[in-house]
């Protein structure tokens, strides 16, 4: 029995069977749970855009709370990159910036110079998330993204109607250390957020993490938000992605428009 | 091993034979995941799952598993299983797998769950390793929960996310101990649990590795 055991068949042939019926699980178990997770997925991202634009009065809201609050309150709407205007050209509750920014025919390749953010390709067209009352905009939240030290870092800021005071700010999916760059999710520091301007007197980009705690006496304090410690790459990651997708290669055109009321 | 019964394979480990407190494995998910005490319990069910299901199913092919693979064979299994756990979080409880991030994955290389597989189920008929798998976990569940309730309870004032002792910060009376939602503050509980269950139970104390030799006087010296 034990020799029989022993032979490399046999070896084979346990080791194949043991994973045949271990991927026939494992596999199946992912099927089965897909639709349940995109879902959970989505509603986290909803969850993220209300908070984010302050809609949910800093409360834990259930799921079917999230569903209806969105519902009323966001409006997603296409904007072209390249033009900075609306665009009709995809339907906003279907698209998928992320799904285009890897197709060559709904994207362009960022060259060094340009790629702050280090997302290498970026889409031509974007969503925003508008929140409407009697007809004036009172709050953009801008979706933006960027490598901070071993991720990508997904994550969302809001202006309040003026398109310069910043609402809120914050990243729903990234993999940064748990504790040092992990605490960009830390509501205090996203307190800190609230309040900060972005651009400055002359229309110029300003806005910017810093080292060594902001001076509360220098007149650019009002444009910036200490970084963290002990994570220096993700928090110039944060500072450059905000500095991309704000900028001219971003949301720079969009806003500009906007506020002439060209868009 | 004599003959144990189902009861002592289920019991023994929880305190008398802790994975945690005697064993001394399965410490870095103990200090990574019971900041609180919500996170700290969706771990162990998941560990405990894990546990008793590998080894069901390591005990009843036992008998097939040749012993120059078992080791992957073993891995295979669990490794599924933690997929399958993970999945499942990812599903139903999608900000708590949020909170968990890596661990759950990381309970494939969790030393108690290989452990049980190979000092136990490779031994034992099906439904002694799976009462032994969930023995384990509980074990573990034990010490992961009390680490849990101190620390969130002091560390943050609340549990399960609710207040109970109200924080200055809040307009409470209760500075909270901010040291305990740290990682190290884990390690200085666990060895109080340690020392506190030792002598306790006094047959779980360590014989020394090594007798002192007593003093050499002067004369033997020479």
């Amino acid at each position: 029995m034990s020799n029989q055991k022993e032979s490399t068949a046999r070896t084979l042939v346990v080791a194949l069977l043991v994973c045949l019926v271990c991927s026939v699980f494992v596999a199946g178990a992912a099927i089965a749970l897909k639709p349940t997770q995109i879902e959970n997925k989505q509603l986290d991202k909803q969850r993220s855009i209300l908070s984010i634009a302050g809609l949910d009065g800093g409360k834990a809201l259930s799921s079917s709370e999230i569903k209806k609050l969105y519902g009323e309150k966001i409006t997603a709407k296409i904007v072209d990159l390249r033009t900075g205007q609306f665009s009709d050209a995809v339907d906003a509750k279907s698209y998928d910036q992320f799904k285009a920014a890897k197709d060559p025919k709904q994207s362009r390749v960022l060259t060094g110079e340009q790629d702050k953010a280090q997302i290498k390709r970026q889409e031509n067209l974007a969503t925003v998330y508008l929140v409407e009352e009697s007809g004036q905009i009172t709050t953009v939240v801008l979706p933006v993204r960027g490598y901070g030290l071993w991720s990508t870092l997904y994550g969302f800021i809001a202006l309040k109607g003026d398109l310069n005071t910043v609402k809120g700010m914050g990243f729903y999916q990234h993999a940064e250390t748990p504790g040092l760059g992990g605490e960009v999710d830390n509501p205090k520091w996203k307190g800190q957020w609230p309040g900060k301007t972005l651009f400055d007197a002359d229309g110029k980009l300003s806005v910017a993490v810093v080292k060594g705690g902001v001076d509360p006496q220098s007149a650019e304090a009002v444009h910036q938000v200490d970084a963290l410690a002990g994570a220096t790459l993700t928090s110039n990651g944060v500072d450059s992605l905000l500095k991309f997708w704000l900028g001219e290669q971003g949301f720079g055109p969009f806003l500009a428009k906007l506020r002439a009321g060209e868009a | 091993m004599s003959k144990m019964t189902a009861k002592e394979v289920l019991l023994n480990p929880i305190f008398n034979n802790n994975p945690i407190g005697l064993q001394i494995l399965g410490i870095c998910s103990a200090l990574a995941v019971t900041s609180n005490l919500k996170t700290a319990l969706v771990m162990s069910i998941a560990l405990t799952l894990v546990t008793g299901f590998s080894n069901l199913f390591i005990s009843m092919i036992r008998s097939q598993i040749p012993s120059s693979i078992r080791m992957i064979v073993q891995m295979v299994i669990i490794a599924s299983l933690v997929i399958m756990v993970d999945q499942v979080l990812k599903a139903f409880a999608y900000s708590l797998s949020k909170q968990l991030s890596v661990f759950v994955g990381l309970i494939i290389t969790n030393c108690i769950v290989m452990g049980r597989a190979e000092a136990f189920a490779m031994q034992n008929p099906p439904f002694l390793s799976f009462v032994d798998g969930i023995g384990n976990g509980l074990g573990y569940s034990v010490m992961l929960i009390a680490l849990g309730v101190i620390r969130e309870l002091f560390g943050a004032g609340k549990l399960m996310g609710y207040e109970i002792l109200p924080v200055i910060n809040d307009g409470g009376w209760y500075l909270p101990n901010g040291m305990l939602l740290l990682p190290p503050s884990a390690f200085f509980l666990i060895g109080l649990f340690i020392w506190a269950l030792r002598s306790w139970k006094k047959d779980q104390l360590e014989k020394p590795a090594f007798k002192m030799a007593p003093q050499v006087s002067n004369k033997e010296a020479y």
